[in-house]
């Protein structure tokens, strides 16, 4: 921009205070207390890894049939999910008995969402940093959502650690295109969850890690401000603060937990409702201890802490089901556990379970993960 | 993305963050006692007082000798260079009589205003040469915090890109040089009242003023926890002709406040800006009984509107120092109440605490 040539108009809202008042009740309907967001937004080729690790063949109607066992949760989840987030495919299909998702979802007085990120590319001239494509018709598909029943979204940018990154380009880059995002949202009723990941890959320790962080939310809420982004109607879903997956040195719950607050009062305004963090590939119990460590963490904290776990809910259930019809009570009684112990971590109120092995202690991290 | 190189050791972050907390512990606020010479001579000359060297001790001194009950009310105090090495007539430093009440000392660290070529009269802040040296001594002489106020103002293209731009990244190098010295900086991006935009207007401009501030501490390296926040209040510009009630300029202004002050920030000190006395406190308590989220202490930086009625009550003369006194009291501690959102109006409007203190274009 050109120095004193720029100005500074008159406000135009952005939005108007009815849309507004809407934007901000769904995104309190999500993070309401002891609530979190079920991430069942995995694309197709993100579900190809999850079936093979179980042996089933990635068919559509193995994704179907694989959601029902997650979406035929009994009404347990009320308490405890307050959105889920659905991949394109998920939000046009339906149960055994015909029955869309979406109405089953929305009829246990949980909020749909739906990924609306068309995936990573390269920034050229970068240590191969990547920004997120989607924008182009976002505003009509997101308008089209809306009418289908979703009424927030989901947006992935990816950041890593390494020598030289992630560069200032590659912050800027992510930022904006969140913002961008997080813009055409707003226009169309959705509640934008803005999730800026910075990836566990690498030997760093947690210092550096939120370090990184607080430079990445900074760069985010700085573009949210400059794109007249509603900020009360919005989520943010950031990685914890945690050492890389190489490093040498191991962290307690609650090192992690001061990491992750720290960096995020330093970063996110308190107008923002919620945080939701991703599980970025921790295994389900540590996923839950770390959450309930931040919510028992003695720094003052003025916005909901709580989960949009994918991997984390959903390991065991996986296991569980192996892709037999027979085992899908089962499976779905693992996803209603893992989501009641996360709505107490949500709250701090988790004891922890004691059970070592299974699933849920195993490490769910796959390198440079894509969903 | 260089590895981090900290700025500051674990040793000074809990010093610099001791020292924020403690101005606004409990309700307390700033008395911001730093006008330069010339601004003195403005006040001076409405009673009427000549702007002399003495004078203007005198006046500091009958303030700074007030009962230590006033270190319930006022955490700090911000000096003028010329006032850190006065004395009172026994021959003690202003600094010292005001550490010994518990109070803790602050320096004003900018050099007045430089402007911005190709702007509408815009203009930034000068004073970071030999900035550093300057803070060590300060610091050495006995001084814990700084203040550096910037000025934006709203008008036919104005604040522009620049104007924020530049201020926000002066105010985070004279944040960064202080913190490296010991001594906290506020930080202070004054939206100046002048104009006649209404509520909103200044709203969301002091929106994309904090913003641009807090991005360019972040750049800088400042530790939050080490800093406190010197803004305006959010409120219709002077000559608007729509009046708001304090609880309308509370919403505003703390609607602005939560969506660009990270919670780090462990206090924010409202500068009066031309308010009355009754005003600033009225507002101030509205701010507190506001209720939104508000996760830092919402206070006061109190110039005009700590001093105004004792002004008018010394006239210049020593035999006033007492009612002197009680007028600067009752203010501190009307604000002091203000800030924690205990405030009860008198009904009482003695002349000088409903008077408006504006003057147009105010530098101090």
């Amino acid at each position: 921009m050109g120095e004193g040539a720029v100005t500074m108009p008159h406000s135009y809202p952005a939005l108007s205070a009815e849309q507004k008042k809407e934007l901000s009740d769904i995104a309190l309907r999500i993070v309401a207390p002891g609530k979190g967001i079920l991430a069942a937004d995995e694309s197709v080729g993100s579900m190809a890894k999850r079936l093979s690790q179980i042996g089933v063949e990635n068919t559509e109607e193995n994704r179907r049939l694989y959601r029902q066992v997650l979406f035929s949760a009994d009404d347990r989840v009320k308490k405890c999910i307050g959105g889920v987030i659905f991949f394109h495919e998920t939000l046009y299909q339906k149960d055994d008995n015909g029955v869309p998702f979406v109405r089953t979802i929305q009829d246990k007085g949980i909020v749909v969402g739906i990924k609306v990120d068309k995936g990573v590319v390269p920034l050229a001239g970068t240590d191969g940093e990547t920004t997120t494509q989607g924008l182009d018709g976002l505003s009509e598909r997101c308008a089209q959502y809306k009418k289908d029943g979703a009424d927030f979204a989901k947006w992935r940018c990816v950041l890593k650690i390494s020598e030289r990154t992630p560069s200032a380009l590659a912050i800027l880059e992510n930022a904006n295109v969140l913002a961008r995002y997080a813009s055409i949202c707003q226009q169309n009723g959705i509640v934008p969850i803005v999730e800026p990941e910075i990836l566990p890959d690498g030997d760093h320790d947690l210092k550096r890690c939120q370090y990184v962080t607080e430079k990445v939310l900074a760069a985010v809420y700085k573009a949210l401000s400059d794109h007249h982004v509603y900020l009360e109607g919005t989520l943010l879903k950031p990685n914890m603060v945690t050492p890389g997956h190489a490093c040498p040195i191991k962290y307690t719950p609650e090192e992690i937990a001061m990491a992750t607050v720290t960096a995020l009062r330093r970063t996110v305004p308190p107008a923002v409702p919620g945080v939701t963090f991703l599980s970025g590939g921790q295994s389900e119990e540590e996923a839950s201890l770390n959450l309930n460590a931040i919510n028992r963490c003695p720094l003052p904290r003025p916005w909901a802490l709580t989960f949009s776990y994918g991997r984390a809910l959903q390991a065991s259930a996986l296991n569980a089901w192996r892709g037999q019809q027979d085992n899908a009570g089962a499976a779905t009684e693992e996803f209603i556990k893992r989501a009641e112990v996360n709505g107490l971590a949500a709250q701090g109120k988790y004891e922890g379970s004691g059970e070592d092995g299974g699933a849920a202690a195993q490490s769910l991290y796959i390198a440079n993960h894509a969903y | 993305m260089a590895h981090r190189f900290p700025a500051l050791t674990q040793e000074q972050k809990k010093e610099l963050s001791e020292i924020a907390q403690r101005i606004v512990a409990n309700g307390k606020g700033i008395l911001a006692a730093d006008e330069s010479v010339g601004t003195m001579g403005n006040r001076l000359q409405r009673i009427k007082v000549e702007n002399t060297e003495e004078n203007r001790r005198q006046f500091r001194e009958i303030l700074f000798s007030v009962d230590s009950s006033i270190n319930q009310s006022i955490g700090g105090v911000i000096l003028f260079h010329e006032t850190l090495y006065q004395k009172d007539s026994q021959g003690k430093l202003f600094r010292n009589i005001l550490k010994e009440k518990g109070i803790v000392v602050g320096i004003k660290l900018d050099q007045g205003a430089a402007p911005l070529a190709g702007t509408n009269k815009e203009t930034t802040i000068q004073g970071l040469d030999g900035l550093s040296e300057r803070c060590a001594q300060y610091k050495k002489d006995g001084v814990d915090f700084g203040k550096w106020r910037a000025v934006l103002r709203i008008a036919d293209q104005c604040p522009s890109s620049l104007a924020i731009q530049e201020n926000a990244n002066a105010l985070a190098r004279y944040a960064s040089i202080c913190q490296q010295n010991g001594l906290v900086p506020i930080v202070e991006p004054e939206v100046i009242p002048d104009g006649d935009h209404d509520l909103e207007h200044c709203q969301y401009v002091t929106e994309k003023v904090l913003a641009a501030v807090y991005k360019a501490l972040n750049d800088h390296h400042v530790y939050l926890e080490g800093t406190l926040l010197k803004p305006n209040m959010v409120t219709a510009g002077h000559a608007c002709t729509k009046k708001y009630t304090p609880e309308q300029v509370a919403m505003a202004t703390v609607t602005a406040l939560h969506r660009t002050v990270p919670a780090a920030v462990p206090g924010i000190c409202f500068l009066s800006g031309g308010m009355s006395e009754e005003d600033a406190t009225l507002n101030l308590n509205a701010i507190n009984l506001c209720h939104l989220p508000k996760p830092w202490k919402l206070s006061f930086s109190y110039g005009r509107a700590l001093q105004a009625s004792a002004l008018a009550a010394w006239g210049g003369k020593a035999a006033n120092k007492k009612a002197t006194q009680e007028a600067f009291m009752k203010r501190a501690v009307a604000n002091c109440q203000a800030a924690r959102g205990q405030y009860v109006h008198s009904g009482s409007s003695e002349a000088a605490s409903t008077q408006s203190l504006f003057t147009a274009c105010y530098t101090y």
